[in-house]
Protein backbone atom coordinates (compact mmCIF):
# COMPACT_ATOMS: atom_id res chain seq x y z
CA UNK A 1 0.00 0.00 0.00
CA UNK A 2 2.93 2.28 0.82
CA UNK A 3 4.30 3.75 -2.04
CA UNK A 4 8.00 5.07 -2.70
CA UNK A 5 8.40 9.11 -2.53
CA UNK A 6 9.07 8.93 -6.11
CA UNK A 7 5.51 8.54 -7.03
CA UNK A 8 4.93 12.01 -4.82
CA UNK A 9 7.61 14.28 -7.37
CA UNK A 10 6.46 12.48 -10.04
CA UNK A 11 2.88 14.01 -8.94
CA UNK A 12 4.19 17.64 -8.77
CA UNK A 13 4.08 17.82 -5.18
CA UNK A 14 8.01 18.24 -4.48
CA UNK A 15 7.08 21.42 -2.66
CA UNK A 16 4.73 19.10 -0.09
CA UNK A 17 7.18 16.76 -0.02
CA UNK A 18 10.38 18.82 0.75
CA UNK A 19 8.25 20.73 3.27
CA UNK A 20 7.38 17.48 4.72
CA UNK A 21 11.51 16.42 5.12
CA UNK A 22 11.78 19.71 6.70
CA UNK A 23 9.06 19.04 9.22
CA UNK A 24 10.62 15.70 9.91
CA UNK A 25 14.12 17.41 10.59
CA UNK A 26 12.65 19.54 12.93
CA UNK A 27 10.86 17.23 14.70
CA UNK A 28 13.97 15.14 14.95
CA UNK A 29 16.00 18.03 16.54
CA UNK A 30 13.06 18.99 19.04
CA UNK A 31 12.60 15.22 20.02
CA UNK A 32 16.35 15.05 20.56
CA UNK A 33 17.41 18.19 22.47
CA UNK A 34 13.97 17.48 25.12
CA UNK A 35 14.97 13.82 24.61
CA UNK A 36 11.05 13.42 24.36
CA UNK A 37 9.34 9.72 23.25
CA UNK A 38 7.09 8.87 20.12
CA UNK A 39 8.77 10.15 17.84
CA UNK A 40 8.07 6.76 15.59
CA UNK A 41 4.19 8.24 16.32
CA UNK A 42 5.26 11.75 14.78
CA UNK A 43 7.06 10.44 11.42
CA UNK A 44 3.99 8.10 10.54
CA UNK A 45 1.58 11.25 10.27
CA UNK A 46 3.41 13.89 8.60
CA UNK A 47 2.54 13.70 5.14
CA UNK A 48 -1.07 13.71 6.61
CA UNK A 49 -0.62 17.15 8.60
CA UNK A 50 1.28 18.79 6.27
CA UNK A 51 -1.48 18.18 3.43
CA UNK A 52 -4.15 19.05 5.76
CA UNK A 53 -2.23 21.84 7.05
CA UNK A 54 -1.38 23.41 4.13
CA UNK A 55 -3.86 22.66 1.45
CA UNK A 56 -6.92 20.94 2.98
CA UNK A 57 -8.06 23.44 6.06
CA UNK A 58 -10.06 26.36 5.51
CA UNK A 59 -8.10 27.86 8.76
CA UNK A 60 -5.84 30.95 9.56
CA UNK A 61 -3.48 31.51 12.26
CA UNK A 62 -5.43 34.71 14.06
CA UNK A 63 -5.45 35.51 17.53
CA UNK A 64 -9.03 35.70 17.44
CA UNK A 65 -9.99 32.37 15.58
CA UNK A 66 -12.75 32.33 13.64
CA UNK A 67 -16.02 30.33 14.58
CA UNK A 68 -16.55 28.86 11.40
CA UNK A 69 -13.06 27.37 11.44
CA UNK A 70 -12.13 24.14 9.93
CA UNK A 71 -11.12 21.76 12.96
CA UNK A 72 -8.91 19.52 13.39
CA UNK A 73 -8.02 17.46 16.18
CA UNK A 74 -4.88 15.37 17.19
CA UNK A 75 -6.52 12.29 19.33
CA UNK A 76 -3.18 10.42 18.90
CA UNK A 77 -2.16 13.11 21.13
CA UNK A 78 1.11 11.55 21.38
CA UNK A 79 2.14 12.67 18.04
CA UNK A 80 2.38 16.19 18.99
CA UNK A 81 5.99 17.11 18.05
CA UNK A 82 4.73 16.98 14.40
CA UNK A 83 1.52 19.26 14.67
CA UNK A 84 3.81 21.39 16.87
CA UNK A 85 6.23 21.82 14.29
CA UNK A 86 3.44 21.75 11.35
CA UNK A 87 1.38 24.33 13.77
CA UNK A 88 4.75 26.65 13.23
CA UNK A 89 5.34 26.48 9.69
CA UNK A 90 1.89 27.73 9.29
CA UNK A 91 2.27 30.33 11.46
CA UNK A 92 0.28 29.50 14.55
CA UNK A 93 3.30 28.80 16.92
CA UNK A 94 6.01 31.18 17.30
CA UNK A 95 9.53 29.53 17.85
CA UNK A 96 9.72 31.12 21.40
CA UNK A 97 6.32 28.95 21.98
CA UNK A 98 8.26 25.52 20.34
CA UNK A 99 11.34 26.07 22.29
CA UNK A 100 9.11 25.31 25.38
CA UNK A 101 8.62 22.54 24.05
CA UNK A 102 8.59 19.85 27.04
CA UNK A 103 10.61 22.13 29.45
CA UNK A 104 10.12 23.24 32.83
CA UNK A 105 7.99 26.27 32.39
CA UNK A 106 7.30 26.05 29.03
CA UNK A 107 4.26 26.12 27.21
CA UNK A 108 3.82 22.51 25.28
CA UNK A 109 3.38 19.99 26.87
CA UNK A 110 4.32 16.58 25.46
CA UNK A 111 0.78 15.91 24.58
CA UNK A 112 -1.55 18.93 23.64
CA UNK A 113 -3.55 21.10 25.63
CA UNK A 114 -6.03 23.26 24.23
CA UNK A 115 -5.21 26.80 23.02
CA UNK A 116 -7.51 27.79 19.30
CA UNK A 117 -5.19 31.09 19.47
CA UNK A 118 -1.76 28.72 18.98
CA UNK A 119 -4.16 26.04 16.66
CA UNK A 120 -4.89 23.18 19.16
CA UNK A 121 -8.19 22.79 19.08
CA UNK A 122 -8.35 19.99 22.19
CA UNK A 123 -6.29 18.90 24.99
CA UNK A 124 -5.89 14.57 23.92
CA UNK A 125 -3.31 12.63 25.45
CA UNK A 126 -5.99 9.51 26.83
CA UNK A 127 -6.42 7.37 24.21
CA UNK A 128 -10.64 7.77 22.79
CA UNK A 129 -11.80 11.07 23.35
CA UNK A 130 -11.34 13.12 19.91
CA UNK A 131 -13.69 11.35 17.66
CA UNK A 132 -16.72 11.92 20.42
CA UNK A 133 -15.69 15.54 20.65
CA UNK A 134 -15.20 15.99 17.19
CA UNK A 135 -18.74 14.27 16.32
CA UNK A 136 -20.27 16.62 18.96
CA UNK A 137 -18.22 19.51 16.65
CA UNK A 138 -19.49 18.59 13.98
CA UNK A 139 -23.15 18.38 15.17
CA UNK A 140 -23.28 21.38 16.56
CA UNK A 141 -21.89 22.57 12.92
CA UNK A 142 -25.45 21.13 11.20
CA UNK A 143 -27.26 22.47 13.92
CA UNK A 144 -25.75 26.10 12.86
CA UNK A 145 -25.81 24.99 9.03
CA UNK A 146 -21.91 26.47 9.22
CA UNK A 147 -19.82 25.10 6.52
CA UNK A 148 -17.14 23.88 8.33
CA UNK A 149 -15.29 20.35 8.52
CA UNK A 150 -14.12 18.66 11.61
CA UNK A 151 -11.01 16.42 10.84
CA UNK A 152 -9.96 14.02 13.56
CA UNK A 153 -6.97 11.59 13.25
CA UNK A 154 -6.70 8.46 15.50
CA UNK A 155 -4.04 6.19 15.76
CA UNK A 156 -4.59 2.45 14.66
CA UNK A 157 -4.08 1.27 18.60
CA UNK A 158 -6.38 4.50 19.81
CA UNK A 159 -9.42 2.23 18.07
CA UNK A 160 -8.94 -0.54 20.51
CA UNK A 161 -10.74 2.08 23.01
CA UNK A 162 -14.24 1.17 22.69
CA UNK A 163 -15.17 5.17 23.14
CA UNK A 164 -13.67 5.41 19.53
CA UNK A 165 -16.74 2.95 18.37
CA UNK A 166 -19.24 4.46 20.26
CA UNK A 167 -18.55 7.74 18.31
CA UNK A 168 -18.13 5.50 14.74
CA UNK A 169 -22.08 4.66 15.45
CA UNK A 170 -23.18 8.04 16.27
CA UNK A 171 -21.80 9.67 13.11
CA UNK A 172 -23.44 6.21 11.27
CA UNK A 173 -26.19 7.09 12.37
CA UNK A 174 -26.78 11.03 12.39
CA UNK A 175 -25.10 11.24 9.07
CA UNK A 176 -22.34 13.82 9.74
CA UNK A 177 -21.31 14.34 6.73
CA UNK A 178 -18.72 17.46 7.61
CA UNK A 179 -16.77 14.69 10.13
CA UNK A 180 -13.55 12.98 8.92
CA UNK A 181 -11.88 10.52 10.19
CA UNK A 182 -8.02 9.64 9.64
CA UNK A 183 -7.06 6.76 10.87
CA UNK A 184 -2.91 6.88 10.68
CA UNK A 185 -2.47 2.91 10.38
CA UNK A 186 1.07 2.41 11.58
CA UNK A 187 0.30 -1.31 12.09
CA UNK A 188 2.42 -0.70 15.54
CA UNK A 189 1.01 0.21 19.09
CA UNK A 190 2.80 0.56 22.52
CA UNK A 191 3.41 -2.98 23.15
CA UNK A 192 3.81 -4.50 19.25
CA UNK A 193 2.50 -5.21 16.04
CA UNK A 194 -1.31 -4.04 16.28
CA UNK A 195 -1.97 -7.03 14.49
CA UNK A 196 -0.30 -9.62 16.86
CA UNK A 197 -2.42 -7.45 20.02
CA UNK A 198 -5.75 -6.83 19.02
CA UNK A 199 -5.97 -7.64 14.66
CA UNK A 200 -7.90 -4.81 13.26
CA UNK A 201 -8.33 -6.53 10.07
CA UNK A 202 -9.77 -4.39 8.10
CA UNK A 203 -10.38 -0.77 9.01
CA UNK A 204 -11.95 0.80 6.51
CA UNK A 205 -14.32 -2.21 6.22
CA UNK A 206 -14.93 -1.22 9.61
CA UNK A 207 -15.81 2.02 9.34
CA UNK A 208 -18.41 1.39 6.22
CA UNK A 209 -20.38 -1.06 7.75
CA UNK A 210 -21.32 1.74 10.42
CA UNK A 211 -22.64 3.64 7.72
CA UNK A 212 -19.08 5.68 6.96
CA UNK A 213 -17.47 6.63 3.69
CA UNK A 214 -14.04 5.17 3.75
CA UNK A 215 -11.56 4.54 1.82
CA UNK A 216 -7.78 3.26 1.72
CA UNK A 217 -4.86 5.32 1.09
CA UNK A 218 -1.08 5.42 1.11
CA UNK A 219 -0.60 8.01 3.79
CA UNK A 220 3.10 8.77 2.74
CA UNK A 221 1.90 9.89 -0.87
CA UNK A 222 0.22 13.25 -2.02
CA UNK A 223 -1.19 12.30 -4.67
CA UNK A 224 -3.29 9.53 -2.50
CA UNK A 225 -3.47 12.38 0.59
CA UNK A 226 -5.36 15.34 -1.49
CA UNK A 227 -7.21 12.62 -3.18
CA UNK A 228 -9.14 11.13 -0.18
CA UNK A 229 -9.31 14.70 1.49
CA UNK A 230 -10.98 16.19 -2.10
CA UNK A 231 -15.16 16.20 -1.14
CA UNK A 232 -16.59 13.55 -3.08
CA UNK A 233 -18.98 14.54 -6.24
CA UNK A 234 -22.21 15.03 -5.19
CA UNK A 235 -23.80 12.17 -6.95
CA UNK A 236 -21.41 10.18 -4.36
CA UNK A 237 -22.45 12.07 -1.73
CA UNK A 238 -24.66 10.20 0.41
CA UNK A 239 -24.44 12.00 3.19
CA UNK A 240 -21.97 9.79 4.94
CA UNK A 241 -18.78 10.76 7.61
CA UNK A 242 -15.77 10.18 5.80
CA UNK A 243 -13.28 7.66 7.39
CA UNK A 244 -9.65 7.66 5.12
CA UNK A 245 -7.67 4.66 6.57
CA UNK A 246 -4.10 6.32 5.72
CA UNK A 247 -1.46 3.15 5.90
CA UNK A 248 1.73 4.19 7.19
CA UNK A 249 5.10 3.37 8.21
CA UNK A 250 6.09 3.90 12.27
CA UNK A 251 9.09 5.84 12.31
CA UNK A 252 8.74 6.74 8.47
CA UNK A 253 11.97 8.65 6.98
CA UNK A 254 14.61 7.06 8.97
CA UNK A 255 15.67 3.25 8.11
CA UNK A 256 16.25 2.41 11.58
CA UNK A 257 13.31 3.87 13.13
CA UNK A 258 11.02 2.42 10.87
CA UNK A 259 8.39 -0.29 12.07
CA UNK A 260 10.86 -0.56 15.42
CA UNK A 261 8.91 -0.71 18.80
CA UNK A 262 11.72 0.96 20.09
CA UNK A 263 11.38 4.39 18.36
CA UNK A 264 8.10 4.68 20.73
CA UNK A 265 9.99 5.20 23.58
CA UNK A 266 13.22 6.27 22.85
CA UNK A 267 15.10 9.77 21.79
CA UNK A 268 17.87 9.50 19.78
CA UNK A 269 21.63 10.41 20.78
CA UNK A 270 24.04 12.24 19.61
CA UNK A 271 25.51 9.70 16.93
CA UNK A 272 22.02 8.29 16.15
CA UNK A 273 20.33 11.83 15.87
CA UNK A 274 23.46 12.57 13.41
CA UNK A 275 22.63 9.39 11.37
CA UNK A 276 19.17 10.16 11.53
CA UNK A 277 19.63 13.76 9.99
CA UNK A 278 21.99 12.49 7.00
CA UNK A 279 18.78 10.28 6.20
CA UNK A 280 16.33 12.89 5.87
CA UNK A 281 18.50 15.30 4.04
CA UNK A 282 17.35 15.25 0.81
CA UNK B 1 -38.07 16.14 41.47
CA UNK B 2 -37.45 14.75 38.04
CA UNK B 3 -40.30 15.49 36.13
CA UNK B 4 -40.18 19.02 38.29
CA UNK B 5 -36.35 19.58 36.61
CA UNK B 6 -37.19 18.93 32.91
CA UNK B 7 -40.17 20.60 33.01
CA UNK B 8 -38.72 23.63 34.02
CA UNK B 9 -35.83 22.93 31.58
CA UNK B 10 -38.27 23.21 28.87
CA UNK B 11 -38.97 27.03 29.74
CA UNK B 12 -35.47 27.40 29.57
CA UNK B 13 -35.19 25.51 26.18
CA UNK B 14 -37.81 28.45 24.75
CA UNK B 15 -35.66 31.19 25.67
CA UNK B 16 -32.42 29.72 24.95
CA UNK B 17 -32.49 28.23 21.48
CA UNK B 18 -28.99 26.78 22.06
CA UNK B 19 -29.88 24.97 24.37
CA UNK B 20 -29.84 20.87 23.85
CA UNK B 21 -30.76 17.43 25.79
CA UNK B 22 -28.86 14.38 25.49
CA UNK B 23 -29.51 11.20 26.69
CA UNK B 24 -27.74 7.41 26.94
CA UNK B 25 -31.49 6.40 26.41
CA UNK B 26 -32.65 6.74 29.70
CA UNK B 27 -35.94 8.88 31.02
CA UNK B 28 -38.82 6.28 30.10
CA UNK B 29 -41.60 9.24 29.37
CA UNK B 30 -39.65 11.85 30.86
CA UNK B 31 -38.52 14.20 27.73
CA UNK B 32 -41.46 13.50 26.21
CA UNK B 33 -42.87 17.51 26.48
CA UNK B 34 -39.32 18.40 25.54
CA UNK B 35 -38.95 16.36 22.03
CA UNK B 36 -42.34 17.02 21.30
CA UNK B 37 -41.90 21.40 21.78
CA UNK B 38 -37.77 20.94 20.69
CA UNK B 39 -37.23 18.06 18.39
CA UNK B 40 -34.19 19.36 16.81
CA UNK B 41 -32.79 19.77 20.29
CA UNK B 42 -33.15 16.71 22.07
CA UNK B 43 -30.91 13.73 21.07
CA UNK B 44 -30.82 10.16 22.29
CA UNK B 45 -27.09 8.79 21.93
CA UNK B 46 -27.75 5.37 22.75
CA UNK B 47 -26.20 3.45 25.59
CA UNK B 48 -22.98 5.20 25.38
CA UNK B 49 -22.00 7.41 28.14
CA UNK B 50 -18.77 8.53 27.37
CA UNK B 51 -19.44 9.18 24.31
CA UNK B 52 -22.31 11.59 25.15
CA UNK B 53 -20.09 13.60 27.44
CA UNK B 54 -17.21 14.03 24.41
CA UNK B 55 -20.51 15.05 21.64
CA UNK B 56 -21.61 17.23 24.58
CA UNK B 57 -17.68 18.94 25.08
CA UNK B 58 -17.60 19.25 21.62
CA UNK B 59 -21.12 20.97 21.14
CA UNK B 60 -20.42 23.27 23.77
CA UNK B 61 -16.90 24.18 22.36
CA UNK B 62 -19.03 25.12 19.29
CA UNK B 63 -20.91 27.35 21.60
CA UNK B 64 -24.16 24.92 22.81
CA UNK B 65 -25.61 24.84 26.31
CA UNK B 66 -25.66 20.89 27.00
CA UNK B 67 -27.81 18.99 29.23
CA UNK B 68 -26.58 15.22 29.68
CA UNK B 69 -28.74 12.75 31.48
CA UNK B 70 -28.47 9.40 32.42
CA UNK B 71 -28.86 7.58 35.96
CA UNK B 72 -25.78 9.27 38.04
CA UNK B 73 -24.12 6.20 38.49
CA UNK B 74 -23.92 5.67 34.75
CA UNK B 75 -23.48 9.21 33.78
CA UNK B 76 -20.11 9.86 36.82
CA UNK B 77 -18.87 6.09 36.59
CA UNK B 78 -18.69 5.15 33.25
CA UNK B 79 -17.79 8.33 31.70
CA UNK B 80 -15.29 9.51 34.34
CA UNK B 81 -12.54 9.66 32.10
CA UNK B 82 -14.72 11.90 29.46
CA UNK B 83 -15.93 14.25 32.30
CA UNK B 84 -12.44 14.95 34.13
CA UNK B 85 -11.05 15.78 30.66
CA UNK B 86 -13.22 16.55 28.29
CA UNK B 87 -16.03 18.66 30.61
CA UNK B 88 -14.18 19.63 33.13
CA UNK B 89 -10.47 20.11 32.07
CA UNK B 90 -11.76 22.54 29.17
CA UNK B 91 -13.83 23.98 31.10
CA UNK B 92 -16.47 23.18 29.38
CA UNK B 93 -20.49 24.73 30.35
CA UNK B 94 -22.00 21.06 30.11
CA UNK B 95 -24.16 20.08 32.54
CA UNK B 96 -24.58 16.98 33.64
CA UNK B 97 -27.79 15.48 34.84
CA UNK B 98 -27.53 12.41 37.12
CA UNK B 99 -31.08 10.43 38.58
CA UNK B 100 -31.76 8.56 41.23
CA UNK B 101 -28.19 9.63 43.36
CA UNK B 102 -27.73 7.88 46.67
CA UNK B 103 -29.45 4.45 46.79
CA UNK B 104 -32.73 5.72 45.74
CA UNK B 105 -33.24 2.77 42.73
CA UNK B 106 -32.87 0.45 46.24
CA UNK B 107 -34.18 -3.40 44.82
CA UNK B 108 -32.37 -2.88 41.61
CA UNK B 109 -28.90 -3.20 43.48
CA UNK B 110 -25.46 -1.69 43.53
CA UNK B 111 -25.01 -1.46 40.36
CA UNK B 112 -27.72 1.55 40.13
CA UNK B 113 -26.53 2.97 43.19
CA UNK B 114 -24.17 6.49 42.97
CA UNK B 115 -22.75 6.97 46.50
CA UNK B 116 -19.73 7.56 45.23
CA UNK B 117 -20.66 10.26 42.72
CA UNK B 118 -20.14 13.46 44.99
CA UNK B 119 -16.45 12.52 46.55
CA UNK B 120 -15.38 11.54 42.74
CA UNK B 121 -16.86 14.84 41.35
CA UNK B 122 -15.17 17.01 44.28
CA UNK B 123 -11.99 16.26 42.97
CA UNK B 124 -12.31 17.34 39.43
CA UNK B 125 -11.15 20.53 38.44
CA UNK B 126 -13.90 23.48 37.62
CA UNK B 127 -16.40 21.29 38.57
CA UNK B 128 -19.54 22.77 40.60
CA UNK B 129 -21.86 20.05 42.25
CA UNK B 130 -25.65 20.81 42.76
CA UNK B 131 -27.99 18.39 44.40
CA UNK B 132 -31.71 19.67 45.22
CA UNK B 133 -33.61 18.34 48.15
CA UNK B 134 -37.21 18.78 46.52
CA UNK B 135 -39.62 19.56 43.37
CA UNK B 136 -38.76 23.33 44.41
CA UNK B 137 -35.04 23.19 44.05
CA UNK B 138 -35.07 20.84 40.99
CA UNK B 139 -36.58 23.57 39.81
CA UNK B 140 -34.74 26.15 41.23
CA UNK B 141 -31.55 24.67 39.85
CA UNK B 142 -33.48 23.63 36.02
CA UNK B 143 -33.44 27.74 36.05
CA UNK B 144 -30.33 28.49 37.49
CA UNK B 145 -28.01 26.10 35.44
CA UNK B 146 -29.15 27.46 32.14
CA UNK B 147 -26.86 30.43 32.07
CA UNK B 148 -24.88 28.52 34.44
CA UNK B 149 -20.65 29.21 33.71
CA UNK B 150 -18.81 26.05 33.34
CA UNK B 151 -19.41 22.24 34.40
CA UNK B 152 -22.39 21.51 36.43
CA UNK B 153 -22.87 18.19 38.07
CA UNK B 154 -26.54 17.86 39.14
CA UNK B 155 -27.50 15.15 41.55
CA UNK B 156 -31.52 14.16 41.17
CA UNK B 157 -33.00 11.98 43.56
CA UNK B 158 -36.18 10.25 41.57
CA UNK B 159 -40.27 11.33 41.54
CA UNK B 160 -42.23 10.93 44.50
CA UNK B 161 -40.18 11.78 47.75
CA UNK B 162 -41.23 14.75 50.33
CA UNK B 163 -41.13 18.48 49.67
CA UNK B 164 -39.32 20.53 51.59
CA UNK B 165 -40.21 23.73 50.85
CA UNK B 166 -43.77 25.11 51.14
CA UNK B 167 -42.76 27.95 48.79
CA UNK B 168 -40.57 29.06 46.39
CA UNK B 169 -37.17 29.02 48.08
CA UNK B 170 -34.61 32.01 47.44
CA UNK B 171 -31.45 30.13 45.32
CA UNK B 172 -28.56 30.39 44.51
CA UNK B 173 -26.06 28.14 43.25
CA UNK B 174 -23.35 28.64 45.99
CA UNK B 175 -25.40 29.84 48.92
CA UNK B 176 -26.29 27.43 51.52
CA UNK B 177 -29.84 27.98 53.03
CA UNK B 178 -29.94 28.23 56.88
CA UNK B 179 -33.97 26.45 57.11
CA UNK B 180 -33.79 27.05 61.08
CA UNK B 181 -32.11 28.83 63.51
CA UNK B 182 -31.68 26.99 66.77
CA UNK B 183 -28.52 27.06 68.95
CA UNK B 184 -25.36 24.56 70.50
CA UNK B 185 -26.55 21.78 67.73
CA UNK B 186 -26.23 22.16 63.70
CA UNK B 187 -27.15 19.83 61.10
CA UNK B 188 -25.79 20.39 57.79
CA UNK B 189 -27.67 18.29 55.04
CA UNK B 190 -27.93 17.69 51.25
CA UNK B 191 -30.49 16.40 49.03
CA UNK B 192 -32.80 14.12 50.21
CA UNK B 193 -31.30 14.14 53.35
CA UNK B 194 -32.55 17.53 53.94
CA UNK B 195 -36.07 16.04 54.84
CA UNK B 196 -34.16 13.99 57.51
CA UNK B 197 -32.57 16.59 58.67
CA UNK B 198 -36.01 18.42 59.19
CA UNK B 199 -37.01 14.88 61.08
CA UNK B 200 -34.38 14.84 63.17
CA UNK B 201 -34.62 18.57 64.05
CA UNK B 202 -38.37 17.60 65.45
CA UNK B 203 -37.44 14.87 67.43
CA UNK B 204 -35.02 16.69 68.80
CA UNK B 205 -37.30 19.91 69.38
CA UNK B 206 -38.85 17.20 71.29
CA UNK B 207 -35.77 16.45 73.75
CA UNK B 208 -35.42 20.29 74.39
CA UNK B 209 -32.65 20.63 71.52
CA UNK B 210 -33.15 23.25 69.86
CA UNK B 211 -31.36 22.32 65.99
CA UNK B 212 -30.01 24.35 63.57
CA UNK B 213 -30.82 23.03 59.85
CA UNK B 214 -28.71 24.33 56.82
CA UNK B 215 -29.51 23.15 53.55
CA UNK B 216 -26.10 22.35 51.97
CA UNK B 217 -27.66 22.01 48.18
CA UNK B 218 -24.05 23.40 46.77
CA UNK B 219 -21.47 21.03 47.30
CA UNK B 220 -19.13 22.62 45.11
CA UNK B 221 -18.44 25.79 45.20
CA UNK B 222 -18.99 25.12 49.12
CA UNK B 223 -20.50 27.88 51.07
CA UNK B 224 -17.56 28.27 53.28
CA UNK B 225 -18.64 31.62 55.13
CA UNK B 226 -21.86 29.99 56.43
CA UNK B 227 -20.43 26.95 57.60
CA UNK B 228 -18.00 29.22 59.44
CA UNK B 229 -20.47 31.50 60.88
CA UNK B 230 -22.82 28.06 61.88
CA UNK B 231 -19.54 27.17 63.72
CA UNK B 232 -18.89 30.10 65.50
CA UNK B 233 -22.45 29.58 67.28
CA UNK B 234 -22.60 26.08 67.97
CA UNK B 235 -20.99 23.61 70.12
CA UNK B 236 -21.79 20.46 67.60
CA UNK B 237 -21.97 20.01 64.13
CA UNK B 238 -23.46 17.40 62.01
CA UNK B 239 -23.33 16.57 58.35
CA UNK B 240 -26.19 13.91 56.69
CA UNK B 241 -25.94 12.80 52.99
CA UNK B 242 -27.24 10.05 51.39
CA UNK B 243 -23.33 9.14 49.89
CA UNK B 244 -20.25 7.41 51.56
CA UNK B 245 -19.03 9.14 54.56
CA UNK B 246 -15.87 9.34 52.71
CA UNK B 247 -15.37 12.63 50.21
CA UNK B 248 -19.06 14.11 50.48
CA UNK B 249 -20.44 16.45 51.87
CA UNK B 250 -19.08 15.49 55.46
CA UNK B 251 -15.50 15.47 54.35
CA UNK B 252 -15.54 19.15 52.45
CA UNK B 253 -17.07 20.08 55.62
CA UNK B 254 -14.83 18.46 57.76
CA UNK B 255 -12.06 19.95 55.58
CA UNK B 256 -13.28 23.42 56.52
CA UNK B 257 -13.73 23.01 59.72
CA UNK B 258 -10.38 21.66 60.90
CA UNK B 259 -7.89 24.08 58.73
CA UNK B 260 -10.41 27.33 60.78
CA UNK B 261 -9.20 25.05 64.43
CA UNK B 262 -13.16 24.38 65.20
CA UNK B 263 -13.17 22.56 68.95
CA UNK B 264 -16.76 21.49 68.86
CA UNK B 265 -18.44 18.11 68.62
CA UNK B 266 -18.42 16.80 64.71
CA UNK B 267 -19.70 13.66 63.24
CA UNK B 268 -20.62 12.50 59.71
CA UNK B 269 -23.90 10.61 59.03
CA UNK B 270 -24.11 8.92 55.79
CA UNK B 271 -23.49 5.35 54.12
CA UNK B 272 -20.65 3.62 55.90
CA UNK B 273 -17.65 2.33 54.27
CA UNK B 274 -18.70 -1.28 54.56
CA UNK B 275 -22.49 -1.40 53.08
CA UNK B 276 -24.94 -3.77 54.78
CA UNK B 277 -25.50 -6.67 52.55
CA UNK B 278 -29.44 -6.38 52.12
CA UNK B 279 -32.04 -5.78 49.76
CA UNK B 280 -34.66 -3.48 49.55
CA UNK B 281 -36.34 0.19 48.77
CA UNK B 282 -34.18 3.23 49.28
CA UNK B 283 -35.81 3.92 52.51
CA UNK B 284 -35.54 0.91 53.87
CA UNK B 285 -32.08 0.93 53.17
CA UNK B 286 -31.60 4.23 54.47
CA UNK B 287 -33.20 3.13 57.77
CA UNK B 288 -31.09 -0.01 58.15
CA UNK B 289 -28.11 2.39 57.66
CA UNK B 290 -29.62 4.36 60.67
CA UNK B 291 -30.30 7.43 57.98
CA UNK B 292 -33.90 8.59 59.63
CA UNK B 293 -34.40 11.47 61.40
CA UNK B 294 -35.08 9.59 64.71
CA UNK B 295 -31.98 7.63 64.59
CA UNK B 296 -29.62 10.60 63.57
CA UNK B 297 -31.48 12.73 66.67
CA UNK B 298 -30.71 9.58 68.89
CA UNK B 299 -26.95 9.42 67.84
CA UNK B 300 -26.87 13.17 68.17
CA UNK B 301 -28.78 13.27 71.53
CA UNK B 302 -25.85 10.36 72.64
CA UNK B 303 -22.72 12.22 71.33
CA UNK B 304 -23.67 15.83 72.55
CA UNK B 305 -24.48 14.16 76.46
CA UNK B 306 -27.95 15.25 76.59
CA UNK B 307 -29.93 12.35 75.90
CA UNK B 308 -30.56 12.28 79.98
CA UNK B 309 -33.01 15.29 79.09
CA UNK B 310 -35.27 13.22 77.36
CA UNK B 311 -37.39 9.85 77.64
CA UNK B 312 -36.44 7.88 74.52
CA UNK B 313 -39.03 5.05 73.52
Amino acid sequence: MVKTTDSNEAGGYEKYTLLAARIRRRILALVFETQSPHIGSAFSCVELLVGLYFKVLTISPDKRPRSGRDRFILSKGHACPALYVVLNERGFLDDRTLDGFGRDGGGLELHPARNPELGIELSTGSLGHGLSVGAGLALAAKKDNADCTVYVLLGDGEINEGSVWEAVMFAGHHRLDNLVAIVDHNKMQALGRGADILDPGSISHKFSVFGWDSTDIDGHAFDDIFRAFAKPPLYRRAHRPRAIVAHTVKGRGVSFMEESLLWHYRAPDKNEYQRALAELTL
Amino acid sequence: MRSAFFATLIECARSDENLYLLTADLGFRLFDAFRQEHPDRFINVGVAESNMIGLAAGMSLAGKNVYCYSLASFLVFRAYEQVRIDVAYHNCSVKLVGAGGGVHYGTEGFTHFAVEDLALMRALPNMSIVVPADRAEARCVAQKSCGYDGPLYIRLAGNGGPDVHMVQPDFEIGRAMVLHRGHEVALFATGSMVHVAEEARLFLGSRQVRATIVDMHTINPLDVPTILEIASSHKAIFSIEEHRVAGGLGSAIAEVLSEHGYAGIFKRFGIPDRMPRCIGAGDYLKERMGLTGRAIAEDILECTGRRKYGIVG
